[in-house]
């Protein structure tokens, strides 16, 4: 591995990490929805750091060509985060469902004691 | 005959039923004097609220589209905190005749959700091909989930009893095809007792029921898959509460 590529790989899992930081620092994500890309930023940092812990690890899971942990990690890590935004995403219509419900009733009480107070006057 | 009304409310889910839900509301009141009739209006972008109010109706204005589900368990909680204890589902298209509201009422007094059936004998109304053996399967599993011979289950016409009501009002299923398969395994497996009656139904207002043998075969997997997610789902245990006051 040439330099340049060790340098590339450093930068680009420090990019990652300071996105994915500065973002949670800016309240723009929710600390609960950015634990795997916490985790993945992490361990990109790590692979890029030190290359032989990766053929390490491929090793002991018994994956000939390292590069092929990466992608299964990458995938595994996407696959979460994408099911926890779906989960997300029918907490959030439940809510909004509720929310609905409720402004309907409310709607209904205030248009019954407009009608009753414009019958008082 | 009539003993319970004053517990009873008729909900009508309604979206863009402007040309129909007026007279179904007035066929209601004609043939139930006195009875309470809760129109929601699911997001209409037509003059459905105003329609209805003008017959009558109080109108449940939902503020976007919540689809039938929605609309009958936000109907459900309507019921129950304004001290409703029986709620009967009409649809708004003029297909149920509310002169068959009392039999379902009846039938209520010994169980929990009584579903107006349209194949039990009454009336001409038929549905053949896919769509018609697709309900068959449905109505053996279902049948046997409730101990209790249903032929109909995919009926919007049914009755709801004290418990029925409290249980949909938090758990009526808001998804597609929840508000009538997943809604009757939900009662079922909570313990209610389900029956149904035979009713005629009538030629809808509008539109016709579809023969399209691709969407027979997508409502037949959406059905299954419907009623396979609600079997897994875990019980809803019935809370025996108090009516409220």
């Amino acid at each position: 591995m040439s330099l340049s590529s060790y340098i590339f790989g450093i930068l680009a899992a420090l990019l990652t990490l300071t996105v994915v930081i500065e973002m949670l620092r800016r309240r723009r994500l929710r600390e609960r929805h950015v634990v795997w890309w916490l985790i993945f930023g992490v361990l990109v940092l790590i692979v890029a750091v030190f290359p032989s812990s990766l053929v390490w690890a491929a090793n002991l899971v018994g994956i000939t060509v390292p590069i092929n942990l990466v992608f299964f990690v990458s995938i595994i890590i996407l696959f979460l985060v994408s099911l926890q935004q779906s989960a997300e995403a029918t907490r959030l219509e439940n809510k909004t469902r509720i929310l609905a419900e409720e402004t309907a009733m409310l709607e209904m009480r205030i248009r019954k004691l407009e009608s009753e107070r414009s019958r008082e006057t | 005959m009539s003993p319970t009304w004053d517990d009873t409310l008729i909900v009508m889910p309604a979206l863009n039923e402007q040309d129909s839900v007026g007279d179904v509301v007035s066929e209601v009141f004609a043939k139930l004097p006195g009875i309470s009739v809760l129109v929601v209006d699911d997001g209409s972008t037509d003059d459905t609220a105003s329609v209805a109010r003008a017959a009558g109706a109080k109108v449940l204005d939902l503020p976007f589209n919540l689809g039938v589900g929605g609309a009958m368990r936000a109907g459900f909680k309507y019921a129950l905190r304004n001290g409703f204890t029986n709620v009967v589902q009409v649809d708004s298209d003029g297909q149920h005749d509310p002169g068959e509201v009392p039999a379902l009422l009846e039938e209520l007094q010994t169980a929990d959700l009584v579903l107006g059936a349209r194949f039990a004998g009454v009336g001409e109304y038929a549905v053949r091909g896919p769509r018609h053996w697709a309900m068959t399967v449905l109505a053996g599993v279902l049948s046997g989930l409730a101990s209790s011979k249903l032929t109909d289950t995919t009926s919007g016409f049914r009755a709801s009893g004290p418990r029925a009501v409290t249980l949909f009002a938090e758990h009526y299923p808001a998804e597609y095809l929840g508000d009538t398969i997943e809604s009757l395994v939900i009662a079922a497996r909570s313990g209610c007792i389900i029956r149904q009656v035979p009713v005629a139904m009538r030629p809808r207002a509008g539109g016709v029921p579809s023969h399209n043998p691709v969407k027979s075969a997508v409502y037949l997997g959406r059905a299954g898959l419907a009623l396979l997610i609600s079997l897994m789902r875990p019980r809803v245990e019935l809370s025996e509460r108090a009516v409220p006051v």
